[in-house]
């Protein structure tokens, strides 16, 4: 069932629209189809297959190489506590030991009530360490009372994020009338603005 | 010494996302000024700021622009801000505080160049960097600064924001254009070395780092001879570093390039203000998890790309990780191995099985179940990787992404051999609490 809906599919032919080859938008059209349904399901990736034209077994390649792609539910919020080195030399792994007694559940395991956590490489917030995120919005210098803030404030509402699987809120838009148009591969022509084009030999014949 | 901050100018001023506000800074001025002259000026200009790229190889930009063929079009300009290298996070601040001036940044480049269209890729789990950059890009366009005729000009280019989806590996360039091509990010196979000759789709394709295209505006508006008056002889201008760690006021920081020292940056008052509850400093990490460690006698080297190298290290991407007397060096050489054996793509086979092992007979000596023959072991494995274990760094893989992994380890058991003897032989190992807060 969950293909990408009518408007979600709307999206994806705009994604499309911007690459010189279908299958570049394979990765923003993943993302797009965990932002509906808050992972990537088999048949989002079928459809996704027919979209950009390959089978949907390259599809699967794509999706299994990256990280953030998740082929289950992972609950409503995501915690993505980091255990880099700065993270680390600041606490991290203490963190993560408080998070799981805390919520009751191991990494990668999801609470009844949607919620879950995973030890992650550097997410590039080394100076505020330890540091999280949840459904990739930042938490920095996190100690284990901020932890238990942070899930309370998710159960009762008072802390608001956005889904799973939706990531910047703004999406790009390129007006019709302004693009400057996808650089084909196959057109060999130098950009106007390019000052000496060589003089192109069929005109002198 | 008192100078200039160039891509960090705008950090105090928190509406400098904004457009108006760009404008109002002396943003999108270095465009009109460019699109006055010829692209070749462009490039002279900065070729003659001898500016080096900030991604960590510090290979000169303005050479790597020069590889492209001549009259083979299309050419592309894909950005990289797949920012992941443990301890560093200046790509995500230049994003967020400052969009615009990467937006101008990747103009500049675009059009001395030739390069007609341009892919940003900004690392997958930077939501909020992803959020600044869109609404940039879309007041950029409505503004007529990006797309068709750009200020009335021949000019034309879209810049297409992309967002890759958690793979550290894909900060290398050639995997960044598999990456961006739809596939498993792998790097590819060199020759060629260089994806100036052949990269995205085959065609010429300039890969530039975040900051090296945020420093385009300053050097094309104030001119060359302004940059190269800043830093040392082999490091022209400023450039950002990441300290974090045990220090008292961990932080981003832009210094003058070459003339700054580690001793500066990390004890200076204005920086991170020395190791915290006045501990003493074990070692630090100068470039990135990938470098050599550096001690206490490394304080006083300036952060300078050719004397860091001399001195067997690197200054890599820019991040600066402090360790001080309490740390464990055993589980941080674990913690940094883990990191390379979680991100290896797979593709070479000494990376691929190597690191995983390396990690896995780290773990098993922390765990209390290490062998007397485990320090040999975890050498021969490296060796594997790099042969000779030197600085610069052989390698039998495609990219440095295994050979990087060797780099804790040679460090950790040439300087701190005891620790892991004392987790290997004593059955009452005191353990040391990694955070003593």
């Amino acid at each position: 069932m969950p293909r990408l809906n009518e408007g979600n599919l709307r999206i994806a032919q705009d994604i499309l629209s911007r690459y010189p080859k279908k299958k570049s938008a394979l990765i923003p059209l993943l993302h797009l189809a965990q932002e509906q349904d808050g992972y990537v399901a088999d048949d989002a990736m079928e459809h996704l297959a027919e979209l950009v034209d390959v089978t949907p077994a390259e599809v699967l390649g794509t999706c299994t190489f990256y990280e953030m792609f998740k082929r289950e539910p992972v609950g409503d919020y995501r915690i993505n506590i980091c255990h880099g080195i700065s993270c680390h030399l600041l606490g991290a792994d203490e963190l993560i030991h408080h998070a799981e007694e805390s919520l009751g559940v191991r990494q990668g395991t999801v609470t009844d009530d949607g919620i879950s956590i995973e030890g992650v490489e550097c997410i590039a917030a080394c100076t505020e360490a330890p540091c999280l995120q949840v459904n990739y919005r930042y938490m920095n210098k996190v100690t284990n009372d901020g932890f238990d803030y942070l899930v309370n404030g998710l159960r009762d509402g008072t802390v608001t994020v956005p889904k799973h699987g939706r990531l910047a809120l703004t999406r790009q838009a390129i007006p019709e009338d302004k693009a400057a148009g996808n650089a084909m591969v196959e057109s060999d022509a130098p950009p106007a603005w390019w000052p000496e084009p060589e003089p192109p030999e069929e005109e002198a014949k | 010494m008192p100078f200039e901050k160039i891509v960090t100018q705008r950090f105090d001023n928190l509406e400098a996302h904004k457009i108006s506000e760009y404008e109002a800074t002396g943003g999108y001025v270095a465009l009109r000024k460019a699109l006055e002259t010829t692209p070749e000026a462009v490039h002279n200009e900065v070729k003659a700021a001898s500016l080096l790229g900030r991604g960590g190889a510090g290979f000169p930009a303005g050479i790597k622009w020069g590889f492209c063929p001549p009259n083979v079009w299309p050419r592309y300009l894909v950005v990289n801000g797949d920012e992941s290298e443990p301890g560093t996070y200046k790509d995500r601040q230049l994003l967020e505080r400052d969009p615009h001036q990467i937006i101008e940044g990747c103009l500049l480049a675009c059009y001395a160049v030739g390069l007609t269209q341009c892919f940003l890729y900004i690392r997958g789990e930077m939501a909020h960097a992803q959020e600044r950059v869109a609404t940039a890009l879309n007041e950029a366009y409505a503004a007529g600064y990006v797309g068709k005729n750009i200020l009335g000009t021949d000019f034309s280019v879209d810049i297409v924001l992309h967002w890759g989806a958690g793979a550290y590996i894909v900060g290398e360039e050639t995997a960044l254009i598999e990456s961006l091509e739809g596939n498993r990010g792998m790097p590819r196979l060199k020759p060629p070395f260089f994806p100036a000759a052949v990269g995205l789709y085959g065609q010429p394709t300039i890969v530039n780092n975040v900051e090296t295209l945020a420093n385009l505006p300053w050097i094309v508006d104030r001119g060359s001879n302004a940059y190269t008056a800043m830093g040392a002889e082999n490091s022209k201008g400023t450039r950002v570093f990441a300290v974090s760690g045990h220090v008292n006021n961990p932080g981003v920081f832009e210094v003058e390039f070459g003339t700054t020292t580690f001793r500066d940056l990390i004890e200076g008052s204005d920086y991170a203000a020395g190791v915290r509850n006045g501990k003493k400093i074990k070692a630090f990490i100068p470039g990135g998890a990938s470098a050599i460690w550096f001690y206490e006698e490394h304080l006083d080297l300036p952060l300078e790309k050719v004397t860091v190298d001399k001195a067997g290290s690197m200054l890599g991407s820019g991040a600066i990780v402090v360790m001080d007397e309490d740390t464990d060096m055993v589980k941080a050489c674990h913690n940094l191995v883990r990191f390379f054996a979680r991100e290896s793509c797979g593709k070479c086979t000494p990376c691929r099985e190597g690191t995983t092992w390396l990690e896995r007979i780290l773990a098993r000596i922390i765990a209390g179940h290490g062998r007397p023959s485990d320090l040999s072991l975890l050498t021969e494995v490296c060796e594997n990787i790099s042969p000779g274990m030197a600085w610069p760094p052989r390698q039998t893989t495609i990219c440095p992404l295994g050979p990087s992994a060797v780099s804790p380890i040679a460090s950790s058991i040439e300087r701190f051999r005891s620790e892991f003897d004392d987790y290997i032989t004593l059955s009452d190992r005191r353990v040391i609490p990694v955070a003593s807060a």
